[in-house]
């Protein structure tokens, strides 16, 4: 039996879908940058960021945000683009070692600084404890916010607003689940907080 | 998003120098700039990156805070001194977004975030604020979030910072740097009130930018709060808001200082309330004859008249907890 992969999956459709809006765009006047600009066009800057203790270097346009640069020019797919405006959370990635959201970050105003991304919690195999928490406790449904909950509640549990279940909903207030995972969202931090 | 080329000086100078150019604008924290860009509100051709600058620091004295206008909005809440003596602008700064905006977010950022108006927000309306002279939609339209103080025939946008009506109440000074050098203005004359041409927002002029606030300290700065009242528990603007500081000596209220935001066209303060309270007695009853005026002046439209009794509930409220 040939073995699908979820990502493979949606690759496919993402691509397929991604065409069809290319052609359905042709008369829209500004329309979203989040390919690399050919070298050389004009505007474009050459950049390196530094990602999961990795240098990559890149060829950006000025608009490009640091979530278009990870999922669409470097393929770090795990950080997600919710709402694209800051109100979601989705997006959360760490930056030198704080919380912050990758749409609301230009790609070239974060030279230097170190980027991590859900895929950088761990080496190896072995989940973070906050990933390991959340799988235990169920904290997600369909799983799109749950990168971004996971990057905000590792760096809750650092700045260390576990002291009661309000105040980690207060400090998560910044990721949206509309699933409505909360409550188990609240549990596996708690439970992540307690043990580390 | 439009086009537009990035520059990033290394230094205030080449900062000021960069935003000569025409149709520059500066961009700090970004969380509310990169949004504008975004939604086509604000169509920069030159940005320039304040981020290599400096302009972070915090500093805090017995006699003043000076908080950089880079610094990050966190940061300037978890400073212990900031902490201890000026309690209501941290209160300000936590009830501010989410934790990953206060990250991103800067002081000078903070002042200068544009108006939360759907009308404004949304190119497909009109509005003057975006395109002077085009009308307002929100006097005859959805305005149960608009403002019921300070608004004109042409624009009753609130003013959404919550950082600006702590500061507002305690007397902040507002540095600003061009390039014709520097000025310090009092925060009540840094805000413009919309009037006839409500794009202006603001006393800058082209090229200038906020380089620093400084606060003095006082018994009142110490025993200052910040409530904030919305219509969900956190991540949300403020429906209406009121920072107080209180100075009192033997139950006997000496100076108070009041500020009320989402109900102001800009934030507003609330001198009368000030009056009634000075030389009076930490009570309640004094309290209630204070808050009873606290909307005064004000003019509803449709749907917000129910501001003007919730400001004077928060000023009430927030009385009480700052004599608590």
């Amino acid at each position: 039996m040939p073995s699908v992969t979820r990502r493979v999956l949606l690759g496919t459709t993402v691509s397929s879908l991604a065409m069809g809006s290319v052609e359905g765009r042709a008369d829209d006047t500004t329309p979203t940058i989040s390919a690399a600009p050919a070298p050389g066009s004009p505007g474009a800057m050459d950049i390196a960021l530094q990602i999961n203790g990795n240098q990559v270097p890149l060829v950006v346009d000025p608009r490009t945000t640091l979530l278009d640069a990870l999922r669409e020019q470097i393929g770090l797919t795990g950080t997600k683009k919710g709402c694209d405006r800051g109100s979601c959370g989705a997006c959360t990635v760490h930056i030198d070692g704080r919380r912050v959201l990758s749409c609301l970050t230009l790609a070239a105003r974060v030279q230097g600084k170190a980027i991590t991304t859900i895929e950088g919690l761990t080496s190896g195999d072995v989940l973070h404890p906050v990933q390991a928490a959340f799988l235990h406790h169920d904290g997600y449904q369909c799983g799109y916010c749950t990168p971004g909950q996971i990057m905000s509640a590792v760096a809750l549990i650092k700045e260390g607003h576990t002291r009661s279940d309000a105040e980690i909903r207060e400090w998560m207030s910044g990721n949206i689940c509309r699933c409505g995972a909360y409550p188990n969202i609240v549990a596996a931090i708690r439970d992540a907080a307690q043990r580390s | 998003m439009q086009a537009f080329h990035l520059s990033q000086p290394n230094s205030l100078d080449a900062a000021l120098a960069a935003a000569r150019s025409h149709g520059a604008k500066f961009i700090a924290g970004g969380t509310d700039l990169m949004q504008l860009l975004k939604d086509n509100i604000e169509v920069p051709t030159e940005l320039v990156d304040l981020e290599r600058v400096g302009l972070s620091s915090i500093q805090a004295d017995a006699s003043e805070l000076r908080l950089g206008a880079m610094a990050r909005m966190s940061d300037a809440a978890v400073h212990p001194d900031v902490r201890a003596g000026w309690p209501a602008i941290v209160q300000a700064l936590e009830a501010s977004a989410s934790p990953q905006v206060r990250n991103m977010g800067t002081i000078g950022g903070n002042l200068l975030q544009r108006t939360r108006c759907g009308y404004f927000r949304d190119t497909g309306f009109a509005c003057n604020k975006r395109e002077p002279g085009s009308g307002c939609p929100a006097i005859a339209g959805e305005n149960r979030l608009m403002a019921i103080l300070g608004g004109s025939d042409h624009c009753i946008a609130t003013h959404p910072s919550d950082l600006a009506v702590a500061l507002t109440a305690l007397d902040a000074m507002v540095t600003l740097h061009g390039i014709n050098g520097e000025r310090r203005v009092p925060i009540a004359d840094f805000y413009r009130l919309p009037a006839d041409t409500p794009h202006i927002e603001t006393i800058l002029q082209p090229g200038e930018m906020i380089t620093a606030v400084t606060v003095r300290a006082s018994g009142a700065a110490r025993n200052s709060h910040y409530l904030k009242l919305r219509d969900r528990a956190s991540f949300e603007f403020a429906l209406v808001s009121v920072a107080v500081g209180l100075d009192q000596r033997d139950g006997v209220i000496e100076h108070a200082l009041l500020a009320a935001g989402g109900v102001g066209t800009r934030p507003w303060r609330l001198p009368q309330v000030e009056a009634a309270l000075r030389g009076k007695a930490l009570e309640d009853a004094v309290f209630g004859d204070a808050s009873s005026i606290a909307a005064g002046g004000a003019s509803p439209a449709q749907q917000n008249g129910f501001k003007r009794i919730l400001l004077q509930r928060a000023v009430f409220r927030a009385l009480q907890m700052a004599s608590a």
